[in-house]
């Protein structure tokens, strides 16, 4: 099979995928997400460096130097505004306990752990 | 010994496998993307979908540079091009995205957009004006639009000789349209969001900017770069497809270099960007960034088709569904088509309206003081915010406000009509940053139950979205859903004047008798009424 039937194939499949996961993300979510989207399309950047191994005359450096410029800002700028969007979408509480991002389950399990060891201590006391 | 035997392995093991490896490790990233979008469905695991999206995103860097590296740059100064923008890059983008103001996030992301369309389109053009013979040279296998053959290409002028037509042999046609489409939709997004993020700035009127020759513009531009795209194609191909009408006029397709003919293509797309966004309305600006943003993803994904890459084909493609859904969800809060959004700003139909809301609405005014006293002895408050809340970046004051009436005991929540501010979740994102939890912000269908039993609806630089002649015939709005701000027992409203919204039309909300206004800027007036709670 030639290189392109699998290429459009597999468009194909990853639209149907996007419209499934996307359809589902509330309102609430909706500039993060389209921020998040924004900065993945900066996967042109793996473009640009494919490309740029076979720079064969000037023009071509300069256009590569500004994709890069380009691709990079796009990624790096897009995660970094992405993140900061997110990190304030905490329900209060949970922020004031932990201002770690790790999944609000954790430090539930975690101090259901601390009271059993407390209570087995002072059992063994 | 053994370290030299392994190493050798090693290097032989690479030589035949590096390209199936690579491969590989790009599939692992598209998952981490597709997993990463999908984390994004829940407040709670959106920041973890971030970062495994990120760390997706540094796997293919990675995987791109060793691939590219082991295979040698041809030139070090492909290496160096991409070092030196790349950092340039990073720089400007941790500058801009720590620094910038959470009130200009959609303009920002606007101009990620535009550079994220210039990037795939350039990378396009120089597929097809500098079509190096992109084959990995240990494995002899080509990708790109050109199957096999050597340093034919290595002139940027293609000319035609009957010797490297037989050379070049097999020519991939499907690469050869994605890498013209890529460079079209590229280019349209550049200036697109451009101006989309011109006019989200200030820097461009938020008006709809009609231009008499507009539409001769736009077929012009269309006519020319379909010539024009035709032209690259016959050229790149050497003319095979239709040497019927090359016969006719042969000095001037062999005249015309190629990357001349790519320059004006990608001039027409240029000019068919901004002719595309100017004539739309600023109130549109969500629907129009989340178009492009699809637009630069799909982009993206030719891009992808013409280097073969997995990874760009599977991300572009995810951000071209997001950018749709997205739009088309926007499109369907505002109960517009698509289409129509897209032609042409509100400013059409609005000649109608003022003819038919041509009487004068008796205002009333009231005071923070007033406001204050109301709020407090009252059981539920609905605060409606909207762009005039963004602008004056009253956030924080309103969080205050809010923590003060509920340790009186007043229940507060927010009305978040969908198409409140300048993007989707414009208003939530801004009331998360003055951290109030996503619990209370309503959206239109809940806040619509609950606003019949408010006692005071406060709005806060919303206009458009809570005209009740929203609800009737013969209005520019007609029909588009809004909050019924108009149903809670009392209503203020804090504006910064007596100016109309978007849609240019008065709001008949403002002349209802239960509706009292207080003018002013939104930062000052929330921070007068919290003064006023606190002294009582």
């Amino acid at each position: 099979m030639s290189p392109t039937v699998i290429a459009i194939t597999l468009f194909v499949l990853a639209l149907i995928i996007g419209i499934a996961i996307i359809g589902r993300v509330p309102t609430t979510l909706h500039t993060p997400l389209m921020s998040g989207a924004n900065s993945i399309h900066g996967v042109v950047l793996i473009g640009v460096i494919i490309v740029a191994g076979h720079i064969n005359s000037p023009s071509s450096a300069i256009i590569i130097f500004l994709a890069s410029f380009f691709g990079t800002l796009n990624v790096v700028g897009g995660y970094v505004v992405t993140d900061r969007m997110l990190e304030m979408f905490k329900p209060k509480k949970s922020q004031e306990i932990d201002s770690d991002t790790k999944i609000t389950t954790e430090p539930i399990s975690i101090s259901v752990e601390v009271i059993t060891q407390e209570a087995q201590k002072k059992g063994n006391k | 010994m053994n370290s030299k035997t392994n190493t050798s392995f090693l290097i032989n093991f690479l030589d035949k496998n590096l390209e199936t490896i690579s491969w590989g490790l790009y599939v692992v990233a598209a998952v981490l993307f597709i997993q990463g979008l999908r984390l994004m469905n829940s407040p709670k695991t959106a920041r973890k979908g971030n970062k495994v999206s990120i760390i997706g995103m540094l796997l293919a860097v990675f995987v791109a540079l060793f691939t590219t590296g082991y295979n040698k740059f041809e030139t070090a100064v492909g290496l160096y091009a991409v070092l030196a923008g790349g950092i340039i890059g990073i720089v400007l983008g941790v500058l801009l995205g720590k620094n910038t103001k959470m009130t200009s996030m959609p303009q920002l992301v606007s101009l990620f957009n535009t550079v994220g369309g210039g990037a795939a389109a350039l990378v396009a053009i120089n597929d097809i004006i500098n079509p190096a013979i992109q084959s990995f040279p240990k494995s002899g296998q080509a990708h790109g639009f050109v199957e096999v053959g050597t340093g034919v290409y290595n002139n940027t002028v293609l000319t035609f000789t009957p010797d490297n037509l037989a050379m070049i042999g097999k020519i991939d046609h499907v690469a050869l349209i994605t890498a013209i489409l890529g460079i079209f939709i590229g280019c349209i997004t550049f200036t697109g969001s451009l101006i989309a993020a011109g006019k989200l700035q200030g820097i461009l009127s938020g008006n709809a900017i009609k231009m008499p020759g507009c539409i001769i513009i736009n077929i012009l531009c269309i006519v020319g770069a379909l010539i024009t795209g035709i032209m690259i194609f016959t050229n790149a191909l050497h003319l095979k497809l239709f040497p019927e009408i090359v016969k006719l006029f042969p000095e001037i397709v062999h005249s015309i270099p190629l990357w001349k003919l790519v320059l004006l293509f990608a001039g027409f797309a240029l000019v068919l960007g901004i002719a595309f966004v100017l004539p739309i309305g600023g109130a549109d600006m969500p629907v129009v960034i989340s178009v492009l943003n699809a637009c630069t993803g799909t982009a993206v994904a030719m891009t992808g088709f013409v280097i073969n890459n997995v990874v760009m084909i599977v991300a572009g493609a995810l951000v071209g569904a997001a950018g749709a859904i997205l739009s088309q969800l926007m499109a369907k809060a505002m109960n517009r088509s698509l289409v129509s959004v897209l032609v042409g700003g509100f400013g059409n139909s609005t000649k109608i309206s003022d003819a038919d809301s041509g009487f004068s609405q008796q205002l009333k005014e009231t005071s923070a003081d007033d406001l204050a006293i109301q709020m407090i002895y009252a059981k539920k408050v609905i605060i409606a915010p909207g762009y005039g809340l963004a602008v004056a970046g009253a956030q924080h004051e309103i969080a205050e406000l809010t923590n003060l009436l509920e340790e009186k005991g007043v229940e507060v929540q927010f009305a978040i009509h969908p198409v409140a501010g300048r993007m989707p979740g414009h208003m939530n994102v801004l009331l998360a940053e003055a951290s109030i939890p996503y619990e209370k912000l309503l959206d239109l269908d809940d806040a619509n139950s609950q606003l019949i039993q408010a006692d005071v609806a406060l709005v806060v630089g919303a206009n458009d979205v809570t005209n009740p002649a929203a609800r009737r015939k013969g209005s520019s709005i007609s029909g588009m859903p809004i909050l019924n701000v108009d149903e809670a027992k009392n209503v203020t409203v804090i504006k910064r004047g007596q100016g109309k919204g978007y849609a240019g039309i008065e709001n008949e909300l403002y002349g209802l008798p239960q509706t009292s206004m207080l003018y002013g800027d939104a930062k000052k007036m929330v921070a007068e009424v919290v003064l006023a709670i606190k002294e009582l």
